[in-house]
């Protein structure tokens, strides 16, 4: 039990931690607060599926940044996107990135919008790798036989 | 963010064109060519110095020409004359040489000797004034010179008074004028000029002159005239031998032509000015002088010839003449070619001066017009920034209100849930205040639109009241709407702005009013009473008067009793108005049939109240921006004063225009006038679903008593009741109901037998003391007979300890608070009455996702997002929530699962997708639907009781809440819009207006 207990004040200082530094914000708790025995595992899926799209998405908008002539507005749909799936699942470090990706697509800045990108697949690896580590533990508390804390 | 875009650049373009358009009227001619001017004035200079200078050559050619006249004029005048003397004298000198050869050569012996001919010549002189002397020569061959010189007793001398050498011929002199007796005996043909002269005398007959020389005696100038003198007559065409051969002798005379001319131009005038010469031109490369001097002075330029002719065919001469002086300087033509330049060089530089000053304005006038261009690029600008920053800020704090709601939801201490609590309502208040600034950015901007649809301006006041109730009754104010049965049910408008404005005015009312009431009248302005009538009328009504006084002061005749600034609207012309409109209701149905006959209907909407009003000073600019009456009251009253600034735009928009009466101390009074369109039947029906107020008509054709000392807020009562379709009498108080019920009951029956009974709290308490138990008695005998009369008791405000005693004293049934709305009163009635036994989802109910639950329970729901994160969270939020959700990803795919028949009951559609954006797919689905409707209308007209007409609920998904978008939303069909992620609370309110009434009118 004390295994248990332990795990999930870990699970607890991590994901505050996560919120603290802002990398996730509350939409990621509603996420979590959405999630119920109907639906055990739709944090994850959330999750995969953003890590599917934005992988995508990061590829598109390279390839498209790494043309001769830029096409400025399929990068900017991309970001779009990226904003929306972003945002949904509360990663507000790369829904902010994505913000100014998206005004320096306005200004056609190619210099900007590989700037942009870069930090974009950053955040989004950090993310990636924090939410994985976050998922692991949720996975050993499972395994454990504990509950998922709430975080308020 | 597209559209914001799309707009600043219109605008940007908007100013430049503008730009353009001022610089381009401004340039005119003077301006395009102002680099020229200077040019311009030396080119005028130049001109006009060349035409001056025109002026003076032309003057002075016009002189010269004239003094030339003169000359000539004079100088002809002088040979003529010349000329004539001198004709005269030669024929003097003719009829002597006739006299001569008649007297000496046809007499025998001769009649004339020497002392004859010098007498008769000296008494005939006068005839020859022009000549010096007159004498005979004969002619003497060389063989007669002996006999000649023996006759005559001398012999012939030359010139020089020598004896004459031999020749053929001589002449000497015979006989001689006195004046020239010194050239007796000389031979004439001894002087070269004389022989000359007498040679060609007797060849041509006629008289010849000499040329000009240096007489004897006199040493001037002159000439020899010599006539021949024949001693036969002579045949008549002689030729020169006969004239030779008959030649007899030679009368000569000298001419002094220098005394001559010098007498001559003596007698003429003018003499002075002009020089006179006269020339022998025989030889014509050496004129010879006849007068006059060779070395010539005077006007070299100018001179005149003229010819003379003195009978000598031979001879020529001519006469020269001249000026003594040069032309004088001409003073005319030359003062007046100078002031002539100085007058045109004062007109070109007050022209140039004139173009200049042109220029200078014209810049100063493009320098304001660009200023002005720029001065209003820059409100416009501030405009838009203020719209861009509040928009900012609106989507940051949706963000934080969405938390602090979910924060509230969760487990909190009691301080914990005070502080979010407040931070929520301040939160709440930043967003109020926002949007204000973004209402006042957007009408500044123009770019407020009003909308025209059909309305229930009824319910649209009862709203608002009921967002006030709480406020009001928290400050014990009486807040009540009345509005007059002429206004229509339906008016076309922009609900959203009259509600706006009325929320601003009655918001402000309440703000400022600690005691009294709050009173929202709307009125039909169409032929407003005048005063003095309604004055006059109160008397009648005079009997209501009963209990105008309470303790502690003067009780006035509105709603409150408190005084009001706009004395128009006490009870008097209230009064008034409402009975001269039952009146009229009454008295013409075709009345009101011409009223809705009309297109329009002006409205005219008071607010009233009895708080501090505004300072008189403050007064002027109570409808400026950003100005409250001092800045006191922002420190007692909060607020930034913007409200009133928006209210005054909304109603100028509406085509209204507002004013107020406020008396400090006193209250305010807020009257706006403004027409709406009326609503045609028609389209009436189409919207009432929608719009119209669900009053229950349950209570139809009940009966009740008012009972209420004050006659306004009876009426206030009445009006609310009427709209249930009650009908409602008045009792002044209880006593009189209890009187005029059981008056009634006995006499003929239940006629106003009352099936409720109405009490003011006032009222109740002011008639409490002496007769509450005699009224139960009353009420309880009634009730013997008839069905008891439900009690209920009005209040504002109610403490515990009355609301104790009102249910001791009969009013068990129920207490409604005020404001009173319609559609309370029917809850209430219903409560009482048992009638309704359903209660109405209430906002009570409104926390906990567990109503959210009981809305979408069941409910299939299609959620269109092309991002797949988000669909699978916004399916995962509504699932959570009972309903089952289906998810497309385009727009496209949407419409395939919405082909009619469906059996979705509502659709989230995202705005922004690649290729059919949710605007354009949300118009697919309404026209599919409305082409659906239509064929299920023409086929199966009365298809009985199913579902009448295919809609389905479309609320747009967007992370930008704007009110641009939201419009964008409504336009194309959309029901409503929730913003992007989920908020539990939007998305209740969202969904909550199509599931609400769906259940129980399903059920």
């Amino acid at each position: 039990m004390d295994v248990v207990n332990q795990m999930q004040r870990q699970f607890v200082d991590y994901s505050t931690s996560l919120h603290r530094e802002g990398i996730l914000d509350d939409q990621f708790t509603q996420l979590q607060k959405l999630q119920d025995e109907n639906s055990p595992d739709f944090v994850v899926e959330v999750a995969s599926l953003f890590f599917e799209d934005c992988e995508k998405l990061i590829n598109n908008m390279a390839r498209a940044l790494e043309q001769q002539g830029v096409d400025f507005k399929q990068v900017d749909a991309s970001v779009h996107q990226l904003k929306g799936s972003s945002s949904s699942i509360g990663a507000v470090q790369v829904k902010n990135v994505c913000i100014a990706f998206r005004s320096f697509c306005e200004a056609q800045n190619r210099e900007g919008c590989l700037r942009c990108l870069q930090q974009v697949t950053h955040e989004y690896s950090l993310l990636k790798n924090k939410l994985q580590t976050l998922f692991r533990l949720e996975q050993q508390i499972l395994a454990a036989g504990g509950s998922i804390p709430v975080i308020e | 963010m597209g559209l914001k875009l799309k707009q600043s650049y219109r605008h940007s373009v908007t100013v430049r064109v503008n730009e353009q358009m001022g610089t381009k009227r401004g340039y005119t001619f003077i301006q395009a060519n102002r680099a020229w001017l200077p040019k311009f004035l030396l080119l005028w200079v130049m001109v006009m110095a060349f035409l001056s200078a025109w002026i003076y050559k032309n003057m002075d050619d016009d002189n010269k020409v004239r003094r030339k006249e003169v000359l000539s004029s004079m100088c002809d005048q002088r040979a003529r004359m010349l000329q004539d003397q001198f004709g005269v004298s030669v024929n003097h000198v003719h009829a002597l040489a006739i006299l001569v050869s008649t007297f000496h050569y046809y007499k025998d012996p001769s009649a004339i000797d020497q002392e004859t001919f010098a007498e008769y010549t000296a008494r005939t002189a006068f005839e020859r004034p022009l000549l010096s002397g007159v004498a005979y020569a004969e002619r003497v061959r060389l063989s007669e010179r002996e006999k000649f010189e023996r006759q005559h007793g001398w012999t012939i001398k030359t010139m020089k008074r020598e004896p004459s050498p031999i020749r053929d011929e001589y002449a000497p002199v015979i006989f001689s004028q006195e004046t020239v007796s010194y050239i007796e005996s000389l031979d004439m043909m001894s002087g070269e000029e004389d022989r000359e002269n007498i040679l060609r005398a007797r060849a041509t007959g006629k008289a010849v002159l000499t040329s000009p020389f240096r007489l004897l005696g006199s040493h001037h100038l002159g000439v020899v005239l010599t006539f021949p003198v024949y001693k036969s007559k002579l045949p008549p065409k002689p030729t020169m031998e006969e004239r030779i051969e008959a030649t007899a002798g030679f009368l000569g005379g000298a001419f002094d032509v220098e005394s001559l001319v010098e007498n001559l131009l003596g007698q003429l005038a003018g003499n002075q000015a002009i020089l006179v010469n006269v020339y022998d031109i025989t030889n014509s490369s050496d004129h010879l002088i006849m007068y006059g001097h060779q070395n010539q002075d005077g006007d070299l330029a100018l001179f005149h010839e003229s010819k003379l002719d003195f009978g000598d065919p031979f001879r020529k001469h001519q006469m020269i003449c001249r000026y003594h002086q040069e032309a004088p300087t001409s003073w005319t033509a030359l003062t007046t070619a100078f002031l002539f330049f100085v007058i045109c060089l004062l007109v070109g530089y007050i022209l140039y001066g004139a173009a200049i000053h042109i220029v200078k304005v014209e810049d100063d006038f493009h320098e304001m017009q660009e200023l002005m261009v720029r001065a209003e690029a820059a409100d416009v600008a501030k405009s838009q920034f203020l719209a861009t920053v509040s928009h900012e800020i609106r989507t940051p704090m949706n963000g934080i209100l969405g938390m602090l709601a979910l924060l509230l939801d969760t487990d909190l201490s009691s301080t914990q849930r005070d502080y979010a609590q407040t931070a929520q309502v301040c939160g709440k208040a930043l967003i109020t205040l926002i949007n204000e600034v973004l209402d006042r950015a957007k009408i500044e901007a123009g770019k407020l639109e009003l909308e025209t649809v059909p309305f229930n301006l009824r319910s649209i006041l009862d709203d608002v009241l009921s967002l006030f109730s709480e406020k009001s009754r928290n400050k014990g104010l009486e807040l009540a709407v009345f509005v007059s049965d002429k206004v229509p049910e339906m008016v076309m408008g922009d609900p959203g702005r009259f509600r706006q404005i009325i929320t601003n005015l009655v918001g402000n009312s309440v703000k400022f009013t600690e005691r009294g009431h709050i009173f929202v009248k709307v009125h039909v302005a169409e032929n407003p009473k005048p005063i003095d009538d309604a004055k006059a009328e109160t008397c009648l009504n005079g009997g209501s008067d009963e209990g105008a006084l309470i303790s502690g002061g003067r009780q006035f005749n509105t709603l409150s009793g408190y005084e009001a600034a706009d004395e128009q609207n006490s009870w008097d012309s209230f009064q008034h108005l409402f009975n001269a409109e039952a009146l009229q209701n009454d008295a013409s149905g075709k009345m009101t049939v011409a009223d809705e006959a009309s297109q329009s209907v002006t409205l005219m909407v008071s607010v009233e109240d009895t708080g501090i009003g505004i300072p008189l000073i403050a007064q002027e600019r109570v409808f400026t921006p950003f100005m409250q009456a001092d800045s006191s009251t922002s420190r007692n009253y909060g607020g930034t004063g913007i409200g009133l600034s928006i209210t005054k735009c909304l109603v100028e928009l509406m085509g209204g225009h507002i004013s107020f009466i406020s008396r400090p101390q006193v209250g305010s009074t807020f009257l706006f006038i403004t027409t709406f369109g009326r609503c045609k039947k028609a389209s009436l029906s189409d919207t009432k679903k929608s719009n119209a107020e669900d009053l229950p008509s349950s209570f139809r054709g009940l009966k009740a008593i008012v009972v209420d000392g004050k006659p306004v807020r009876a009426v206030v009562t009445r009006y609310h009741l009427k709209r249930l379709g009650m009908l409602v009498e008045v009792a002044n108080n209880v006593k009189i109901a209890a009187s005029a019920c059981g008056k009634n009951s006995s006499s003929c029956g239940s006629k106003i037998q009352p099936d409720i009974v109405l009490v003011e709290k006032d009222s109740w308490l002011s008639g409490e003391d002496d007769s509450s138990s005699l009224q139960r008695l009353d009420w309880k005998q009634n009730g013997h007979m008839f069905k008891l009369p439900k009690m209920i008791l009005l209040a504002t405000n109610i403490t515990n300890a009355e609301l104790e005693k009102a249910k001791a004293a009969g009013f068990a049934d129920t207490t409604i608070m005020k404001p009173l709305r319609a559609s309370m009163i029917a809850a209430c009635l219903q409560q009482v009455l048992g009638t309704g036994k359903k209660r109405q989802l209430g906002k009570g109910m409104l926390n906990g996702s567990s109503v959210l639950g009981s809305l979408l329970c069941g409910k299939k729901i299609l959620v269109v997002d092309d991002n797949i994160v988000n669909r699978r969270v916004a399916a995962g939020a509504l699932k959570k929530f009972g309903a089952a959700v289906e998810c497309a990803e385009s727009g496209k795919a949407a419409l395939k699962l919405l082909r009619l028949p469906h059996s979705f009951d509502a659709c989230f559609m995202d705005i922004q997708m690649p290729e059919m954006d949710g605007f354009e797919a949300t118009r697919r689905i309404r026209m599919m639907e409305s082409q659906t409707n239509e064929q299920m209308n023409g086929g199966t007209d009365k298809g009985s009781g199913r579902k009448d007409e295919w809609h389905l609920p479309i609320l747009a998904m967007t992370a930008d809440v704007i009110h641009a978008t939201s419009d964008e939303c409504l336009k194309c069909g959309m029901d409503g819009y929730v913003s992007k992620p989920f908020e539990e609370e939007n998305l209740y309110q969202a969904v909550a207006k199509f599931f609400e009434t769906k259940p129980i009118s399903d059920s």
